[in-house]
């Protein structure tokens, strides 16, 4: 009898030791003399458990997290291989702790549980069903699904799915593209990373659908270059899909052909820009297009493109296989579905956290969380990356979804949270925000190559106290400036976290706040 | 050996000799090979074909090498049909291409908000304290190269790193200390 433990082969775990884990336990194993099999699992997204090893039972998988090389000899003693919980560092089914088990996931669903390299384990985890059910429809069913469906663009845009599908299905052209923007450079994010590593397939599949909707035949999946582990999963569960039928010609056995690429960033935040992206793909500076025209009439290569993020296109799977209304009756308002969160910074459970849209970030923060990891008191959030604004305690009431964010001067962009202590310098955050502008700036438009560089160097001047009402106004109308003059969100985004460090922590830009006032 | 030096001795008269590949070769654990034309020009011609090539080019150039060598330029832009200038243009845009060899040692700490907020910078701090230099700069005797990088993706598990290549993460000041005094000696 084999005795199967899983051991995740995802980045996070493995910085933390989880190779050596997995070492550890196949020498131990052998000299036991018992056949394992060491499953490489993708994380199931509480990274303070990583490495979490799991054996599975005859009822059901149980945990041991935190586990660390040295710690095997005594796990073996204590009979892991067993299946026993003896061990103090056995935390029962990790799908049992309240972190999971509040959670909805659609998207997510597999990641964590499965094999990430194995079509098997994704087809007898529903796999491949949403493709069948979109083989089966016509493009106009199938367009018309996706708009019922409320997904929007994850990537930040929030932009209708199932429309720019439509544009691209009725876009006279030979050759049309399916681009994936996997260029996941906000700090604080983490989802297109884990599903690119935790559960490839999904996204190939919500890339064939997308491609059987418009008629492409030709997809490509741009990974920024520090996710070296994605790469290499897609590389491989990609030549899977190709050997099974999956890609290539006669998609499942249907007419469509399409097959998918992976291409690799090179360390440039705007290239998460679409249209810096597509640039990038055709092997040119990350340099924004202007708009219009739209990728979805002139894109890649000058052919009609959908681009969509890589947890959009993940989403379509479980909405093809499940129904329209099935996601839709997820949410709120405009916000349909659920969102993957991620959790970050100085937060005790900092993770993955796919809910419905409409959970406030208090609840994110302080309950779900777990407040933070340090002990400190939480100062400020951002969300939504380094174009995201900070919010502090005061607006904590605001409900997770596009609107709601909007209207309280903030984004959830690709839904990053991370959590500053009280230790943190907003004005240094403020600085820094301007300052990544001045490295990432493509340098096309003006307001964000040089409004980056001058809003250093104002925010400097603030901060030593020179001429500070007049440098105040200038960085006003500098922030202004570049979010109405800037072709993109970096530029344009830019102020967000600089104005609104500024607004709500006066006090670390050298302002006399009266203790009575002070926000945050 | 002999080799390497027939190698080394053409590459000096192309002026692509980096003084760090001398170092390299005198048998030590990150071995890549020194730059080559030869080689590059056949690396090229393998990918001109691809539609947007170019990218494909510089990081496979840069995976063989470890850098990219401006002597590549002209090859490159000739293959592709591109002018100089453009094809230079493209390999200074992205900041993980190199236009001259790393250190032995390349440490990638990150700089983003999401370690910021785990103690990111006093991890930077010691780091550079530790090696004397600065971010994007490589120690006097070649040993270490040592980057900036804009997220890793493991924000719930920082402060993060690469450490030639391989992950690391949940760092201290004292953890990286450690980690450097070993790559250092």
């Amino acid at each position: 009898m084999t005795v199967r433990l899983f051991v995740p082969g995802d980045m996070a775990a493995v910085a933390v030791g989880a190779d050596d884990v997995a070492l550890a336990l196949r020498v131990a194993a052998t000299k036991a003399g018992l056949a394992v099999q060491i499953v490489r699992n993708g994380s199931r997204g509480l990274f303070g458990l990583e490495p979490l090893v799991e054996v599975q039972t005859a009822s059901g998988r149980i945990g041991f997290a935190g586990v660390a090389a040295t710690d095997v000899p005594a796990l073996v003693a204590a009979d892991l291989f067993e299946g026993s919980n003896r061990h103090p560092k056995c935390i029962g089914d990790p799908g049992d702790l309240p972190f999971f088990r509040r959670q909805t996931r659609l998207t997510f669903a597999r990641c964590g549980l499965t094999d990430p390299q194995s079509l098997d384990d994704y087809r007898a985890y529903g796999g491949y069903l949403g493709l069948e059910r979109a083989l089966a429809m016509t493009s106009e069913t199938l367009v018309e699904t996706v708009k019922l469906s409320g997904l929007r663009g994850r990537g930040g845009a929030g932009f209708p799915t199932g429309i720019k599908w439509d544009t691209v299905r009725l876009a006279p052209a030979a050759q049309k593209y399916i681009v994936c923007n996997a260029d996941e450079g906000d700090s604080g994010t983490f989802a297109d990373r884990m599903i690119m590593e935790g559960d490839p397939f999904v996204l190939i599949e919500g890339m064939t659908i997308a491609a059987v909707c418009v008629g492409a035949t030709l997809g490509y999946v741009y990974i920024r270059s520090e996710y070296p582990f994605a790469i290499a999963a897609m590389q491989r569960a990609i030549q899977t899909a190709r050997a099974a039928g999956l890609l290539g010609t006669g998609v499942a056995g249907s007419s469509h052909a399409f097959d998918i690429q992976v291409r690799v960033g090179a360390g440039a935040y705007v290239c998460g820009e679409e249209t810096a992206l597509l640039e990038s793909i055709e092997g040119k500076r990350g340099q924004v297009r202007a708009k219009p025209p739209l990728p979805a009439h002139i894109g890649l290569f000058g052919q009609p493109t959908v681009i969509n993020n890589v947890l959009s296109l993940a989403a379509i799977p479980f909405i093809l296989a499940e129904g329209a209304e099935a996601y839709r009756d997820f949410g709120v308002g405009r916000s349909r579905g659920t969102m993957p969160i991620q959790l970050a910074g100085d937060l005790r459970n900092g993770g993955l956290f796919e809910t419905p849209f409409g959970v406030t970030l208090g609840a994110l923060v302080d309950d779900i969380g777990g407040g933070t990891a340090s002990g400190l008191p939480v100062r400020a959030v951002q969300v939504g990356g380094p174009l995201g604004a900070y919010f502090p305690n005061a607006l904590f009431d605001t409900p997770f979804d596009y609107e709601a964010f909007g209207t309280r001067g903030g984004l959830i962009g690709h839904a990053g949270v991370v959590v500053f202590n009280e230790t943190v310098n907003m004005a240094a955050q403020a600085r820094f925000a301007m300052a990544f502008c001045a490295v990432e700036s493509c340098g096309k438009c003006t307001p964000c190559r040089i409004g980056s560089t001058r809003g250093v160097e104002v925010i400097d001047r603030i901060i030593q106290g020179q001429d500070r009402a007049a440098n105040l106004a200038v960085l006003e109308d500098l922030c202004e400036t570049m979010k109405f003059g800037s072709l993109c969100a970096l530029g344009g985004f830019t102020p967000y976290p600089v104005m609104s460090a500024l607004t709500y922590f006066p006090q670390d830009f050298g302002a006399v706040v009266p203790q009575t006032e002070t926000v945050g | 050996m002999v080799q390497f030096l027939a190698m080394s001795l053409s590459l000096k008269q192309t002026g692509c000799m980096g003084r760090l590949d001398m170092e390299r070769h005198q048998g030590d654990e990150m071995t890549l090979p020194v730059w080559d034309n030869t080689t590059a020009q056949e690396i090229i011609e393998s990918l001109a074909s691809e539609p947007g090539a170019l990218l494909p080019i510089l990081h496979a150039l840069q995976e063989r090498f470890g850098w990219i060598c401006d002597d590549a330029v002209p090859s490159i832009a000739e293959a592709l049909n591109w002018s100089r200038a453009e094809v230079h243009g493209v390999l200074t845009f992205y900041h993980d291409f190199r236009r001259s060899p790393p250190g032995r040692h390349v440490l990638k700490l990150c700089q983003a908000e999401a370690c910021q907020a785990r103690g990111g910078r006093e991890v930077t701090q010691r780091a550079q304290q530790r090696l004397g230099i600065e971010l994007g700069e490589t120690t006097a005797d070649g040993t270490v190269t040592f980057d900036p990088i804009y997220c890793l993706g493991l924000c719930a598990s920082g402060p993060a790193a690469l450490i030639d290549g391989a992950p690391v993460a949940r760092l201290t000041a004292e953890h990286i200390e450690r980690l450097i005094t070993k790559a250092l000696t």
